[in-house]
């Protein structure tokens, strides 16, 4: 009995210890694990121009521009407190459109204006069928 | 529970309850599938790779659940020594294996189409990979175990480590930005409308069974290996 209970407080004390282990490695990678940065976290790291970063938020509603080259366009992406420009040359995925959420891979030019050299669409945790698609996607939260 | 360590009385118990689970979960995965590929509409942004989601969910539910699986069986080793622990997270292994790379195929899948990539490095597919090596190391050290059908003291441990990885994976997508969407389906309720979501429950609860089921008859394998190698010793010695 006793040295059963002497394994039970040894169990325990070690899964204390793996999840503070955890919990602390977790903090600390805090910055360095996020797929990308939001323009307010962008503008608070202060990303040096040309650096490659990834940029996520949502698309600004009615800011997509089409360069008259016919393959770059031009948008702006907005997290609710700050948003940056964003000009790309190339293919967007079927889900990129306006007040919906979109990944950038790329960096900024001298002029704070982000070139993209790569788009992903970001899609939200809503499922809705068609009919009911209106008003309730329109909310823009960034995740 | 220890009353199940004989496994004659465990044996008596799991023989029935492995049918009942195989074609209880043969049945819910067959209605959830139907009703999944042709009742429900499509999403209003996915369209029809919405469908993904019916073999996807249940897939990441049984990697993360098989895992927790063979934690509690490790901390039953380690601790209480119960005869049938080792046994079971044995029995858990592969199949949590499988279920977590088909979580990761069936995600590759859908990112395609959606998100225009098969593969990006962010949180949730990163710490979902690393489960599945987990499991690739558990297995390994699994069988270089020297007890017959059971697994090592090393291994519990590996088991009980290991499942820091499973609140990371839930919680990946609420600590870092990333490109996985946040969980749909919290304590709060679920922003997957009704009428696309109903069938998940059906393909969950009977990929679950279905779980359950391999484990029981995983589990009995290997009981009945120990039953065979402890009687060719005593014909061996007669």
């Amino acid at each position: 009995m006793k040295a059963k209970h002497q394994r039970l407080t040894l169990g325990i004390i070690a899964l204390i210890a793996i999840i503070g282990a955890g919990l602390l490695a977790m903090s600390a990678l805090k910055d360095q694990a996020a797929y990308f940065y939001s323009p307010s976290d962008a503008k608070k790291a202060g990303v040096p121009t040309g650096q490659a970063i990834r940029l996520g938020g949502m698309v600004t509603g009615g800011s997509i521009v089409h360069e008259p080259d016919g393959v770059t366009i031009r948008f702006v992406v907005h997290d609710n407190s700050e948003s940056v420009p964003v000009r790309f040359k190339g293919i967007v995925p079927d889900l990129f459109k306006e007040n919906s959420g979109v990944v950038a891979e790329g960096s900024f030019a001298a002029d704070g204006t982000f070139v993209a050299d790569n788009i992903l669409a970001k899609h939200d945790e809503r499922y809705m069928p068609p009919q009911l698609e209106g008003e309730m996607h329109k909310t823009g939260k960034v995740e | 529970m220890h009353g199940y360590a004989n496994p004659a009385r465990f044996l008596k118990v799991a023989r029935p309850l492995t049918a009942w689970f195989g074609w209880g979960g043969a049945l819910l995965i067959a209605v959830g599938m139907i009703a999944g590929l042709f009742l429900t509409p499509p999403d209003y942004l996915q369209g029809e790779s919405v469908r993904i989601m019916y073999v996807h969910v249940p897939a990441a539910w049984l990697g993360m659940g098989g895992w927790t699986g063979i934690a509690i069986a490790s901390l039953m080793q380690l601790v209480w020594r119960h005869p049938l622990s080792g046994v079971a997270a044995r029995a858990i292994a592969v199949p949590g294996a499988l279920f977590t790379a088909l979580c990761l195929i069936t995600g590759s899948i859908w990112g395609r189409p959606t998100w225009g990539t098969w593969w990006e490095w962010d949180g949730r597919m990163t710490s979902m990979l690393v489960l599945l090596f987990l499991y690739f190391g558990y297995v390994a050290l699994a069988n270089a175990s020297e007890e017959k059908g059971s697994v090592s003291r090393v291994t519990a441990i590996f088991g009980l480590v290991g499942a820091i990885n499973i609140p990371i994976i839930n919680r990946s997508v609420v600590w870092w930005n990333s490109l996985h969407q946040g969980p749909s389906i919290t304590l709060k309720g679920s922003t997957i409308d009704s009428s696309i979501l109903w069938p998940l429950g059906l393909t969950t609860l009977g990929f679950s069974l279905l779980f359950g089921a391999i484990v029981l008859m995983r589990m009995r394998a290997s009981l009945a290996e120990i039953r065979v190698e402890a009687r060719l010793k005593r014909m061996a010695e007669a």
